[in-house]
């Protein structure tokens, strides 16, 4: 017979442990999870306030929705817009450019206007700022396929270029973003060509809707939405608003447009949203409107067929798209 | 259910009941379907990945019952890819089969999506021992076999729908290929393989 010696673990205790380190190891792994869960897919920052812009002109009257100048839609809300964007050079993912944008400074800043004018000059942004601004409630449609309806701040980039008198020779108006990897963090990889370039006709950039956006709901461009001015063309896709400009130049020749350089049987030089020309990849005929459920039909010019067609009369929509 | 695989089972659902917890407050940004769909098809492609990633890793550090855990964590990635589906189906297409045909054709993305589903769904219903034994061990191995597909189909789907960030996709590229080629590797190099057995008593 063996005595039972002091070293063999009484059975209960035995078990009373398993059971310990057991619930140790499913607490473990379990806190583990959730922390590397929340770490890869963090939930959307909170909304960043903005300060109060000028008075501004209210704008939905009958004449300003005729002259598209304003839609009926419901409004997006400021915390949407302000919570998802595509701006790559702070970051790729919509809800994360928010946070990274965070703190960026736009003051001071400057505008250079130059290239086939007569008076080229650089603009402080207190000098834009003076512009008279005017309100605009366009409806915005990305090339990914959901809109907003935003009530912008601006004026009409015609007032800025009627400024510096172009020239005869300019037919096109070349844009670029700032460039300055220290504030704009993603510029230092290789995901698009930096700085961010865009491009329109001189009749394009003359059209009373397209604007200079210094603001919106009241408030100044927060830095996500491209503060703190940007380029906001209602019946293009997206893209082509480029934000926080630093140099306009007034050019002879189709001037090269970042996505265009990217991926150039994806994405045109003109761009205008059109639900009849699909993406390579895919259509563009349906858009979800932010907040709303299932997919709305997509209108030809963004519903500004009115206002914009007769700038792309004869012209094959589906060769230059 | 034994221990390890209670481990498992807990730790799979708890971006589950994040995300609801996420839903229910409301934490879930401006586009809550652009969320969920995102989620759901991440978390379909890492569960796939971890399943693929059991032969590779019992065999480089011997530890065979592994193999224990990847039927549920198979199924787990059948689970999440389910979800993925139904977020489109209901909240994007609102259960229209018509506009989802459409979608089909329009979008090759949603056509790679739909075949790393459906390709993963036979194997979902042949999961259980009793299918096990009635297709028979070979040819049961044959079959699932068809998840190295779904997976690559489920990376390419990743692959076309991002626009210039590829950086996520090609990460997955680049497990999948390691995955993969270690299969094609151990297969092709005629060194002495320690014999696993794929069905261990459980």
């Amino acid at each position: 017979m063996v005595e039972k010696s002091e070293k063999v673990t009484d059975k209960q205790v035995y078990l009373n442990r398993r059971r310990f380190i057991q619930a140790a190891v499913m607490a473990g792994t379990a806190t583990a999870s959730t922390l590397l869960y929340r770490h890869l897919n963090p939930p959307p920052a909170q909304q960043v306030k903005g300060d109060k812009l000028q008075e501004v002109a209210k704008a939905p009257t009958q004449k300003a929705l005729k002259e598209g100048l304003a839609v009926n839609d419901k409004l997006t809300p400021l915390e949407a817009i302000t919570n998802y964007n595509n701006f790559y050079e702070f970051d790729t993912s919509k809800s994360g450019v928010a946070y990274a944008a965070k703190g960026f400074v736009t003051r001071p800043w400057a505008v250079t206007v130059e290239g086939l004018v007569n008076k080229p000059k650089v603009f402080d942004l207190d000098e834009l700022l003076k512009f008279p601004l005017e309100e605009r409630i366009y409806r915005l449609r990305c090339v990914e396929g959901w809109s907003m309806v935003i009530p912008w701040i601006g004026f009409p980039l015609q007032k800025l270029l009627e400024k510096v008198e172009p020239t005869s020779q300019a037919r096109y108006v070349a844009f670029q973003t700032l460039l300055d990897p220290e504030r704009m963090p993603n510029q230092r990889t290789g995901i698009l060509e930096w700085p961010y370039v865009e491009g329109l006709r001189l009749d394009e950039a003359m059209h009373p809707l397209t604007i200079m956006a210094t603001g919106m709901y009241d408030e100044i461009l927060p830095p996500q939405d491209g503060a703190p001015i940007r380029l906001v063309v209602p019946w293009k896709y997206g893209f082509k608003s480029i934000k926080s400009v630093v140099k306009i130049t007034l050019v002879a020749d189709e001037p090269p447009t970042t996505w265009n350089i990217q991926a150039p049987n994806e994405y045109g030089f003109y761009s205008n949203v059109n639900p009849n020309v699909p993406h390579p990849r895919w259509s563009q005929a349906t858009e979800r409107r932010i907040g709303e459920y299932g997919r709305r039909d997509t209108l030809l010019f963004n519903g500004y067929g009115e206002q914009v067609a007769h700038l792309y009369e004869g012209m094959d929509l589906v060769k230059y798209f | 259910m034994t221990f390890p695989k209670l481990v498992v089972f807990v730790n799979s659902l708890i971006p589950l009941v994040l995300l609801l917890w996420d839903l229910y407050h409301k934490r879930v940004g401006p586009n809550p379907l652009d969320f969920v769909t995102k989620t759901t098809g991440m978390l379909t492609l890492i569960f796939l990945s971890l399943t693929i990633a059991i032969t590779p890793l019992r065999k480089i550090f011997r530890i065979n019952s592994l193999v224990k855990i990847r039927r549920m964590l198979g199924l787990f990635a059948f689970f999440y890819g389910a979800l993925h589906l139904l977020t489109y189906v209901w909240f994007d297409r609102l259960f229209n089969l018509i506009s989802m045909g459409q979608d089909i054709v329009r979008r090759p993305f949603i056509l790679a999506g739909m075949t790393a589903f459906t390709l993963m769904v036979p194997l979902a219903i042949t999961s259980t021992n009793k299918m096990v034994k009635r297709l028979g061990g070979k040819r049961w191995v044959k079959l699932h076999r068809l998840v190295y597909l779904s997976a690559i189909a489920g990376v390419v789907h990743f692959w076309m729908l991002v626009k210039a960030d590829i950086r996520l996709p090609l990460t997955f590229a680049f497990i999948l290929l390691f995955l993969l080629g270690y299969r094609l590797i151990e297969r092709y190099t005629p060194t002495q393989q320690p014999n696993v057995n794929p069905f261990p008593r459980e």
